[in-house]
Order: structure tokens, then sequence, then C-alpha cells
């Protein structure tokens, strides 16, 4: 399973055609406490760079949006009903959405954690 | 200064409070514009374009931002610094907006607000010259009393709002960051020959805010334990000579405590060096005040918007809506017997999602009534909290109303403010 990053501070997690999508560490450090989270449903087709999912903290809001194409195979309840779950652990059950791919080849242009580190030292 | 964050992250992840380098940019343009949403570009200062003047020329915030003279103890405590009406203020301090937010409401918080204009305006004629710009009865106010009031032009819209206290000799003045510049300016002009404005831009202003602030303070100045809400003192703060109003923008009670500027860190470490207290930003500020139903300049009220849409009649004293006198007076006094089109109210979204500034406000049917001018999540409160414009049929408590977040439909309800019980110590 391999983690690919976008420049919008999403992390993708592959494991086959599915990805999961997250925010980073980084982008959480930046809104702070989060207040609202809304996941897209399973079955929603979502192509890249559509607006998938939205986070607010207390100071900021923003959509996530899909770093692939393809179906919604589930949207994260849990942090929906509390999104002060994702604080506690944003790479792993502070997952938002996972994506059935319809195009996987729209992996390659993203980053590998070491760019990621590089994008935003940088 | 440090930089704020990522500035992808800062353009993309869309910020709401006024604190941001974008917002602060469009400051500097004079053009500022609400983040979202809202086609409004309501001028910040009310002075036509709001150019800042510093004594630097701010063309570029990174490198001309100006600094409070607790900055250095800001970055010590580990604050998240941005810049804000021209200069470098935290926003919030490693415990984060939601836990400062709390410890004000349970405990006390220090707020740096040094960035305020603080004046005074002095003469035998100063109170009245400065009632010709304002509809407050200062000849009425006793010394040592402060009133909350605001600067009219001549349509009756806010220039901008202010803390005025009788002191002797005139008034003791506190204004907006965003506007001081703008508001000493027209004082001067508008009392010139009458009375003599005297900026203080050697001084710094903290405000201790919270259940215990009382209590801190009392300990440290015995003469203060004695002052109720929107009173002043000249005390000794430990030794250190200070004017402390208790007042304050978070419906805590409290203090504004108006220091010389070499000796704010020392006071600052005093205050904060209490067990009570620990330090608060801008963001904790911003959500503690929605809760409370205070007004925002530039966004709950501008030069656009009269006291009385703002549902702050109260600020237009009885004899002067006798006498009149003041800027826009007939368009005030016309409201005041015959209503507005517009008045503003406190919101209460029913779901879990903030309704944030800009946010269309439309009856049941789909009618646009109004917007929303200050929205978020209301730490106290455990939900999403807005205040904003309607229509004055939809303005009673229990209306029901459509917020339209995201082009959904969200179900939200028309309520009395604030949205928490205030502390303020009246007698």
């Amino acid at each position: 399973m391999s983690v690919k990053y976008t420049e919008d501070h999403e992390w993708i997690s592959v494991d086959g055609d599915i990805a999961t999508v997250g925010i980073t560490d980084h982008a959480l450090e930046q809104l702070g406490d989060l207040v609202f989270v809304e996941v897209p449903e399973s079955g929603r087709t979502l192509t890249k760079g559509d607006e998938a999912a939205v986070v607010e903290s207390v100071k900021a809001a923003s959509e996530v949006y899909a770093p692939v194409s393809g179906d919604v195979v589930e949207g994260n309840a849990a942090i929906a009903d509390d999104p002060a779950a994702v604080s506690g652990d944003p790479a792993g059950n502070g997952w938002f959405f996972k994506i059935k791919m319809s195009d996987p080849s729209e992996l390659d242009g993203l980053m590998d954690e070491a760019g990621y580190k590089a994008h935003i030292d940088g | 200064m440090d930089r704020c964050g990522d500035e992808a992250l800062e353009s993309r992840w869309q910020p709401f409070l006024p604190l941001t380098e974008d917002e602060t940019r469009m400051f500097m343009r004079g053009i500022f514009q609400v983040p979202r949403q809202s086609g409004a570009a309501p001028n910040p200062c009310g002075f036509g374009r709001c150019t800042v003047m510093l004594g630097t020329k701010m063309t570029d915030t990174s490198e001309n931002i100006l600094t409070t003279p607790l900055d250095a103890l800001h970055r010590d405590l580990g604050a998240k610094m941005v810049p804000f009406t021209g200069y470098a203020l935290p926003v919030q301090y490693p415990a984060g907006i939601m836990k400062e937010h709390l410890q004000t409401r349970a405990s006390a918080s220090l707020f740096d607000v040094s960035h305020m204009g603080q004046a005074l305006l002095k003469g035998d004629q100063a109170i009245e010259a400065f009632e010709a710009l304002v509809p407050g009865d200062y000849q009425i106010l006793v010394e040592g009393k402060t009133r909350y009031t605001v600067l009219l032009n001549d349509k009756g819209g806010i220039l901008d709002d202010l803390m005025a206290t009788r002191i002797e000799g005139g008034l003791y003045l506190v204004v907006n960051a965003a506007c001081k510049d703008q508001d000493f300016a027209h004082i001067k002009a508008a009392t010139e020959g009458r009375a003599e404005l005297e900026i203080l831009d050697d001084r710094a202003l903290l405000a201790l805010q919270g259940p215990k602030a009382g209590d801190v303070l009392a300990r440290l100045a015995p003469a203060t334990q004695d002052m109720t809400f929107m009173t002043f003192k000249q005390v000794d703060i430990a030794g250190i000579p200070c004017f402390a109003t208790r007042s304050g923008y978070t419906g805590e009670d409290g203090f504004e405590i108006s220091v010389a500027a070499s000796q704010a860190v020392q006071l600052a470490k005093l205050l904060l060096a209490e067990a009570e207290v620990e330090p608060a930003g801008l963001g904790a500020r911003d959500s503690l005040r929605l809760e409370a139903g205070l007004c925002l300049y530039g966004h709950d009220i501008t030069t656009d918007i009269t006291p009385i849409e703002a549902d702050l009649k109260w600020a237009v004293n009885k004899r002067r809506r006798e006498q009149g006198g003041f800027p826009g007076a007939s368009v005030i006094l016309d409201q005041l017997a015959n209503g507005t089109k517009r008045t503003r109210v406190g919101i209460l979204p029913e779901g879990r999602a903030p309704a944030r500034e800009g946010t269309e406000i439309q009856d049941l049917d789909g009618t646009t009534i109004g917007t929303v001018t200050s929205g978020g999540y209301g730490p106290s409160v455990g939900g999403p909290v807005a205040m904003g414009y309607v229509t004055p049929a939809f303005s009673t408590p229990g209306t029901s109303v459509n917020l339209i977040v995201r082009g959904k439909p969200l179900a939200a309800q028309i309520v009395k403010m604030p949205f928490t019980q205030k502390t303020y110590k009246t007698t």
C-alpha cells in the first residue's frame, strides 16, 4: 500500500483500485480544532478536482477536493458525527472517504512523502 | 515576522476570521471584501477609501508589519502570529482557539489589544465637541464612567464604534485598530479649536477577561475591587500605573488595562503568573464576542448601517433623541419613529454546519430576507451561532428561516442574543 499527497494537503492511501483520502497533519495543524465535517455519500461519482467533502474549524472552512476520479465507496460517518475524532488520528481513523478509482494513472502526478515534506517546508 | 503558514494552504483553506494575510492585504488596498459568498464590499473604516497610515507606508505586510510591545512575549509563549490591521498579533497560542475560548468563560484570559487606538480629548468644550460626532449623552455621564458609542456619518451610518470614558478635563477614547487613523483625523478636524486630541501611541492595551478577572486584579490592585461594569480608574497594578476600565469584548466580566508601552511586558507577565490566567488570541476573542452578540466593525456594522438597524438603539441616549444635533440625526430619528428596513438579529442554525459571513438568509418560501454578517462555531454553545440582518417581519425570536450554505438550505431560528449569559459586574 502506498501513500501519496496532493498540493492541497490531502493524503491518498492506495490499495488495489480503492483509494482512501484524508487530510494531512499539516492541514489539521493549520486549521485547528475541527467543528464540522461533511463527507460524500457512497455511490457518488466524482471527477478529479470536484468538491468531495467539507471541513471546518473554529477559524476556517474548506472543501476537500477529489484527488482522483471514481465512485465513492464509503464516507467516514464517524468523523461526520464527531469532527474532533479527526484531530487524534488524521492519517488513520480520521480518513474522509474511500473511492473506487476509474483512472489510477491520475495518481502519477501526486507527491510521495518526501516530496510532500519538501512542499510544506518550501 | 514568522510565516503564518503555508501560503497555498492559506489561499485555499478559506479563512473566516479577519486575520489572514490575504485579508490584511485587502485592508491595505482599501477594498476589504468579506471572504466568501457575499457580493458586498464594505469599507472597514468608514472614511471613504481605507488608507492605512501608521507611520510607515504599508505596501508589503511582511516587511512593514508593526508589532506591539508584547511581540516577543507572544512568540516566547508559542503564539501563532498573523498580520491583522497592520500589526503582527497572536491568533492563538498552543492551547488553541477552542481551549482559549472556554478558559475565558471558566476562569480568565489575557488578550493583547495594543493595536487598538487610544487617545485623550481634552479641553473645556471637549464634551460638547465630541457630542457633535456621536449620539451618546456624555454631559450626563459622570467622571470615571465609560459609555459605548458610535461615530456617525451624515446618513447616520457608523464610521466606527468606540468606548469613551469621562475623565478629568475630557474624555479617554478607545477605537478600533483598522479605523484609528481615520477616526483620530476625523475627531481632530471636527473638534479643532474646541478640544485637543492627544493620541496615546506610547501605550499598550491589555484585556483581562473572564469570571475570575475581578479576583485576580483585586489581588494585585485592591482599588479595582469596587469597580463596576463600565467604570474607569487610574490605578497602580503591583506598582505599575495603569488606566483600568471594567469592560471588554467577550461578554464576561473583566478589564481593559492601558499601560505605558515600556511597562507592558512586565504587567502582562505579572498577570499571566496568576494561576487563573492564560493567554488568549484573536481567534478566541472573535468567537467570544460573537457568542456575546457584540458587533465586529466592518462586518456587523459599517458606514451603510445605522445604530437603529444594528439594534443599538440604546446608544442613542434620551436627551440626544430629544435634541438631535448629531450626524445623520434626521435619518436616525425617523428610523426610531417609523422603523427600519432591516434589523440585526441572532441566528441559531439547527444543524452542526456553521453559517459564515455572507451566507444568504431565506424565508421558508425561498425568498431572500437577509444576510449573515458574522457566523461560526460557538465553543460555549457547543454548536454554530451567527448574527445578521433580516427584514423586520422576520426578526421575532422563534422565527424559522433557512440559511443557504453551499447551495443547500439549512434550518435555523432567529434568537435573542447573547448566546451565552453575560457575567458583567453590575453592582
